[in-house]
């Protein structure tokens, strides 16, 4: 398993989720700087990471979206590679509309950072297929845009085809408004492309990969992809 | 006002353009709600509502105002605009 980090100016994730990578999984990680016309060849992951591109400059992620990498970033998901969007990195694929809807921001207008609660939706993806179905995981929330919004019709259209993969929930996985942190509609937190492929999400997986550092529920995050891509998945 | 600017012995004609950025009527304006609420705070309580958007402004060679519109329209497209949610206005100075 080959796995590309993309870092943009003002990407701050990028060697948390190396880290979490490479200690959880032991495999291959390299770092793609965005001005980069091409992905490492055999890169079966590409990650966005959390952060403040462009100091989040006209719109969260709108100008990330335009770097030159990311040209080779959506050939590698229309050819069914895996992407994954962390927090910046989600709103990056929102503005590259690799992924539907936005990231308005937060209810409170304030930046959130705190341990989060979600319930996982969606299991038969190659982000989340070591889950039991509706396990409650924790991973931490670190952002100021984060409410997730589209139009009702298409909001419709995501829920019907499972599209929805984390849902913001209490401790005991009621997904309702006081398990919302910041807004989101239908508590979303994280979604999945039509064909499965794309995953974006605000909550950070790769800082709940490690005991010392408060929680080890991202580690089924990581071995999923690498039980996915093991198994012949691309 | 469009500019007559000579460069390297050419001279171009560059128009200001105006764009005026704003969120689309349904998506929630919390920024203007918050701006609102402080507005009421201060005492101004003949306030209605607040919607906060952009203002930005672009100088752009071209032969014709026509033509600096259609180009700036082309940049909110391409990345000024997200069209999910905002909606924008084009002035040329001059047109």
């Amino acid at each position: 398993m080959k796995t590309a980090v993309v870092i943009f100016p003002g990407s701050n994730c990028d060697q948390d989720v190396i880290h979490a990578v490479r200690t959880t999984l032991g495999t291959e990680v390299a770092e793609v700087w965005h001005r980069e016309n091409d992905l490492p060849s055999g890169t079966d992951l590409v990650i966005l990471p959390g952060g403040f591109s462009y100091g989040d400059y006209l719109r969260s992620g709108a100008m990330a979206a335009r770097s030159p990498v990311m040209k080779s970033v959506a050939r590698h998901g229309g050819k069914g590679g895996l992407i994954l969007g962390i927090c910046n990195g989600f709103q990056v694929l929102t503005e590259a509309r690799l992924l539907p809807g936005v990231l308005l921001p937060n209810r409170t207008l304030s930046f959130i950072c705190r341990p989060c609660f979600l319930r996982v939706e969606n299991t038969a993806t190659p982000f989340t297929n070591r889950f039991p179905k509706g396990q409650v995981v924790q991973f931490p929330i670190a952002h100021g845009d984060g409410l997730y919004s589209l139009p009702e019709d298409e909001l419709k259209a995501l829920e019907d085809r499972g599209g929805v993969v984390f849902r913001y929930a209490s401790p005991e996985g009621i997904a309702d408004d006081n398990g919302n942190p910041n807004g989101s509609l239908n508590n979303i937190a994280g979604i999945i492309s039509p064909e499965g492929n794309i995953l974006g999400l605000m909550p950070h997986p790769e800082r709940a990969s490690e005991a010392l550092l408060g929680g080890e529920d991202g580690c089924l995050f990581w071995q999923s992809i690498l039980s996915f891509l093991e198994k012949g998945g691309r | 006002m469009e500019e007559n600017i000579v460069l390297r012995g050419e001279t171009i004609m560059v128009h200001h353009v105006h764009v005026f950025i704003q969120l689309k009527d349904g998506v929630l304006d919390i920024q203007g709600k918050a701006v609102a609420h402080s507005l009421l705070s201060l005492g101004h309580s003949s306030l209605q509502s607040v919607k906060v958007g952009k203002y930005i402004q672009l100088w752009i060679e071209s032969e014709t105002a026509a033509s600096a519109k259609e180009q700036a329209s082309a940049m909110c497209d391409d990345l000024l605009v997200n069209g999910i949610i905002e909606q924008f206005r084009i002035e040329v100075e001059g047109e």
